[in-house]
């Protein structure tokens, strides 16, 4: 069932958001042992929320938009006095004090929090393979991963266990896993929904998004989180965007761009796809050309240099002080180096360092200066693409999804995950993840919709049509 | 050594372990080092532009003047701060000893 | 101690760290305020706690653009970046400071003594928390472990950094003092060395007089008075001075005035060489006041206390340097606005100055609730010789205690009814009779024994007799 759908019933009476929320946890309790989605599900407490919003109905009240729909939300995303973990020990035990923008917003539309899900460690990685807790396994095949770093968000939509559910995309960690598992996910224009109570990552590229079965349902939840937070400094000041009303005007007239740098170097069965996708909206009316926006390829040097160094100055503060885990030594210093060695993982300590180096005195403007400036190119390339077509259609990810263990001791391979995601947060631009049929190897293929800046609604707009022509599930593609 | 021929060495990743307070196993190092240098050999086309005429961008979206007006506003409860401590003591948080001053 | 030993030349630059007074801190809603219970005055964003994000302060930006107004600095777009470094009273384990874009860059503060100290820079950023040593000792190298309090954790400071342009410790206490003043005349401050709210780091060096080039300097932390500063600048320069003077080289160096050794001592060398990695602070926005917001800002700067002394040293005509000293006094001690409101109403400026420093400094809070028109009659009434300068001092202690009051009655209620002219005519012509030998004496040419004369007259009235209108009847008597 939708989360259109369940909000409907449940705001008419016609269905208990307690009986919503006691599938959505059977189903959990059912399956999620094999693929460990869920690093805690929050079942008492999403109980007593879902009895809250039928009492709001029985007495005539309005839960809102999502009234009982149930969410998981990715395990960096603070919740009041429910641990948030971001998958690290070293955050062992922490229950934040406060809840995040996002979070208050969905409570607040009647979304139900089912529980929090798993994720790389601080959302960096491809494959969820980074997590203190173990890895989380692919919905559809549990020898593979679900990609990441969002992916027990998107297994847990891919399995059923919830039509909803919040990822952070930093350099397209809602886009990758929602395309590897088959579902949708969102990266809105950066500030477009507050980051207020993400545990950041790379503050300049960090943005929360949906992930859902379709996009009508991304589309409700986006209008629910997005829109102007005055405790985020680089929230837009504007109202959400307005997505759901788009979905169904159609494509005819609009301008699409099959972007070369988007196809190039991603598997055969991936291009096949996001060929038909082009042909699909062709036939819906879509003018398509082919575009290229070189500066792309770029992208990824750029990304590895600015990520990394906005991570090594977030994650310092994870020094045994405050909260979470300590290592006791003799003096501060050292009880800083005990407590951070044993608490982070091999690719969070990578990425530390790697951005304490291009940060570093004597680098700086060899590599983070530059890094900025290759952003700023990337920005006029698009514009410059943008003046020819109005949005721009390539891969998400390059390959379905991978094997476990396949990558993790080459982070180079892992980084190329990411090749087809990373433009969009270093542009700042939004982009959108649309499943549409498998690869060869019969796993999920997504293909990617990328529009300028605000232009979520045109987004949405060639997403519908995409997934309208959609291939069935388990279909070929020849 | 130009910026092309540069490569991250063992002493560079064994430096910037220290700066981020992270100790290191020789093993470690070693793999690290091998690593890390792949990721910024894979920079050097960053590296290479010549880009001193383009503008830096850090902020994707363009803004300006985002401020707060100076009303007081909620604080946590001590007992809610203190909660997630370590260690405490007297109301505050308790360290081991410090050496050196803040610079 | 003094300072170096002639022919060396002492140069110094300062940090001044101030507090600003607004009602809440940099970057989030909690109170700005001194002395609360530890770890009250926090939320999750001066705590630092994952996913917090920073908002600016309006009104801290407003107090910086007005600091920089008054020091005559060039008001800016500027933009904040993270200043990395390790420390346990500093929440995120960075700073937001302003680096390579400050708000208020290129002033300087004049000085009482005409001397001008250049500003480099006038920039905004967070203060840390605060860490108490604990253990045996209570010092820091020796302590068994430390106690971290937030609440000042995110306290909008302005760094204001100066050129080396000061030459000597007194300069470097004058400059403090000053900008103190300057401080407090904006609003921006409360200055209060004591409670922590101006802190001061010295760079000093030294160099052979004549010479141009700049010696290699020490900073100096810890100087929390003015005392201090002077004290330490004299110990640091003096012991550069030995250093060179014995063969060796100034080692660049932070160190500490150990304030109970009387000395500066080095920091213990850290680990670890400093390096900030500083990098534009991704969660704020670049700051870019409009004309107006800066017009505003300027227009809140109360007047300068170099304002004030001209002011007074207007009213007063050309100052001797006793009415400098004074005058510097009536404006440090916040009085000049009497003394200015005084002598529109009528008084003596040379007067109202003397006797404000002198004798109403004594009770700072009442003189300065003291009723103008008031003092204003009682200095007129002491000008005209109505009033011995003894009885009009008595008159004002009562009038400051009272707030004001009528001069007039209050010296008649204590008998000081000025004596008629020939009554003290009368009591002048006895005390010389009585005094053969002291008159011939002061006949023949000593005039020292006015005073003595003067002196009988006042002990005979019970010192109801006017100075002068005795002086007079001296004169007459001796022809």
């Amino acid at each position: 069932m939708s989360a259109r759908e369940i909000a409907r019933a449940v705001r008419a009476g016609e269905r208990s958001a307690r009986g919503v929320v006691e599938e959505s946890l059977a189903a959990i309790a059912e399956r999620d042992g094999e693929v460990h989605a869920f690093l805690l599900v929050t079942g008492d407490e999403a109980r007593s929320a879902a009895d809250a919003i039928d009492a709001a109905v029985a007495d005539g009240r309005d839960p809102g938009p999502l009234a009982g729909v149930p969410v998981a939300l990715k395990d960096n995303l603070c919740t009041k006095g429910i641990p948030t973990t971001c998958a690290s020990r070293i955050l062992e035990g922490w229950r934040p004090p406060y809840d995040a923008t996002v979070v208050t917003r969905l409570r607040r539309a009647g979304a139900v929090v089912v529980g929090k899900t798993n994720l790389d460690e601080f959302a960096m990685g491809s494959s969820t393979e980074n997590s203190c807790a173990g890895p989380t396994r692919h919905p559809a095949d549990p020898s593979r991963v679900p990609g990441g770093s969002s992916g027990g968000s998107a297994a847990a939509v891919a399995a059923g266990f919830v039509p909803l559910a919040l990822g952070s995309d930093t350099g397209g960690s809602v886009r990758q896993p929602a395309a590897l598992c088959g579902t949708v996910g969102v990266k809105p224009t950066y500030g477009a929904v507050s980051r207020y109570g993400l545990v950041a990552f790379a503050s300049s590229l960090d943005q929360i998004g949906p992930l859902a079965a379709s996009v009508e349902d991304a589309a409700l939840l986006l209008e629910v989180i997005a829109g102007h937070d005055p405790l985020d400094s680089t929230s837009i000041a504007q109202a959400a965007p307005e997505v759901t009303a788009s979905l169904d005007v159609g494509v005819a007239g609009l301008r699409v761009g099959v972007c070369d740098e988007l196809v190039e170097g991603t598997a055969p069965d991936v291009v096949a796809r996001v060929q038909q996708a082009a042909d699909a909206l062709v036939d819906a009316g879509a003018h398509v050309t082919r575009v290229s926006v070189p500066e792309m390829r770029y992208g990824l040097s750029a990304y590895y240099l600015i990520a990394p160094a906005e991570a090594s100055s977030n994650l310092a503060r994870y020094d045994g002080v405050r909260y979470g885990l300590r290592v006791p030594a003799s003096d501060v210093a050292a009880m800083n180096v005990a407590t951070r060695t044993a608490g982070f993982g091999p690719e969070v300590k990578r990425r530390i360092m790697l951005g304490t180096y291009a940060l570093s005195a004597g680098y700086y403007d060899a590599y983070y200066a530059k890094a900025q400036r290759v952003r700023t190119l990337l920005i006029e390339a698009f514009s410059r693409a943008y003046e020819q077509v109005d949005v721009l259609l390539g891969a998400t990810a390059p390959t379905t999804a991978f094997p476990i263990g396949e990558r993790v001791d080459d982070p180079m391979a892992m980084y190329m995950s990411d090749v087809c995601t990373i433009p969009s947060n270093l542009a700042g631009h939004p982009a959108i993840s649309v499943p549409f049929g498998t690869g060869d190897d019969g796993l999920p293929v997504g293909v990617q919709v990328l529009a300028p800046a605000l232009e979520e609604a045109r987004m949405f707009q060639a997403a519908a049509a995409i997934e309208r022509a959609a291939p069935a599930p388990g279909s070929g593609t020849k | 050594m130009s910026e092309q021929s540069a490569t991250l060495g063992r002493e560079d990743v064994a430096h910037v372990a220290s700066l981020a307070r992270l100790a290191l196993t020789d093993e470690e190092l070693d793999r690290f080092t091998v690593q890390l240098a792949r990721v910024i050999d894979h920079a050097r086309d960053v590296a290479a532009l010549d880009v001193a005429e383009v503008e830096p961008t850090s902020h994707p979206v363009p803004m300006r003047n985002v401020l707060r007006p100076d009303v007081v506003g909620e604080c946590l409860g001590r007992h809610e701060v203190l909660a997630a401590a370590p260690e405490c003591e007297d109301g505050r948080f308790k360290v081991p000893r410090v050496i050196g001053e803040a610079p | 101690m003094s300072g170096p030993s002639t022919g060396w030349e002492i140069v110094v630059g300062l940090e001044v760290h101030c507090e600003l007074q607004t009602k809440t801190k940099l970057f989030c809603a909690c109170p700005n305020a001194f002395g609360d219970e530890p770890n009250t005055n926090v939320c999750p964003v001066c705590l630092g706690l994952p996913g917090s994000l920073p908002v600016l302060n309006e009104q801290a930006v407003e107090l910086a653009m007005r600091i920089g107004a008054a020091l005559h600095c060039e008001v800016r777009s500027s933009s904040f970046h993270r200043k990395n470094y390790f420390y346990p009273d500093m929440p995120k384990d960075y700073q937001i400071s302003q680096y390579d874009q400050p708000i208020n860059v290129g002033g300087y503060l004049e000085l009482p003594d005409g001397s001008r100290v250049g500003i480099v820079r006038a920039h905004i950023e967070e203060d840390t928390g605060k860490t108490s040593h604990r253990g045996e000792s209570g010092r820091i190298h020796s302590a068994d472990y430390a106690l971290v309090d937030y609440n000042r954790s995110g306290v909008p400071l302005v760094e204001i950094v100066t050129e080396p342009d000061i030459r000597s410790a007194a300069q470097a206490r004058a400059f403090v003092a000053e900008l103190r003043g300057v401080l407090v005349a904006a609003e921006a401050s409360d200055a209060r060395m004591e409670e922590g709210s101006l802190r001061i780091d010295a760079n000093v060096s030294v160099r052979a007089e004549g010479t141009e080039q700049l010696g290699t300097r020490c900073e100096i932390k810890n100087l929390n008075s003015l005392r201090s500063l002077g004290l330490a600048i004299e110990h640091e320069a003096a012991r550069q001075v030995a250093v060179i003077d014995a063969g060796g080289r100034v080692v660049q160096e932070t160190r500490h005035w150990d304030e109970q050794g009387g000395r500066t001592v080095p920091l213990r060398s850290k680990e670890e060489a400093f390096d900030y990695r500083y990098f534009p602070e991704p969660d704020l926005v670049p700051l870019d006041p409009d004309a107006d917001w800066k017009a505003r800002a300027a227009a809140g700067v109360g007047m300068l206390p170099a304002e004030r002394r001209a002011r007074l040293a207007a009213l007063v005509g050309s100052p001797t340097s006793q009415q400098t000293d004074q005058l510097q006094a009536a404006v440090d001690q916040g009085l000049d606005d009497l003394v200015v409101a005084a002598v529109e109403a009528g008084a003596p400026a040379g007067l109202a100055l003397v006797r404000a420093v002198n004798e109403l400094a004594v009770d700072l809070v009442a003189a300065r609730a003291l009723d103008p028109g008031s003092f204003a009659a009682l200095l007129q009434l002491e000008e005209s010789g109505a009033l011995s300068p003894t009885q009009a001092k008595t008159v004002l202690a009562t009038l400051r205690d009272a707030g004001g009051g009528d001069p007039g009655a209050i010296a008649r209620s204590k008998g000081f009814e000025a004596l008629a002219e020939a009554t003290l005519e009368g009591v002048v012509r006895d005390v010389v009779d009585a005094h053969p030998d002291e008159w011939a004496r002061y006949l023949a040419g000593d005039d020292k024994l006015a005073g003595f004369f003067t002196g009988q007259v006042m002990k005979a009235t019970s010192g109801k007799a006017n100075g002068k209108a005795v002086a007079g009847a001296l004169r007459r008597l001796r022809g």
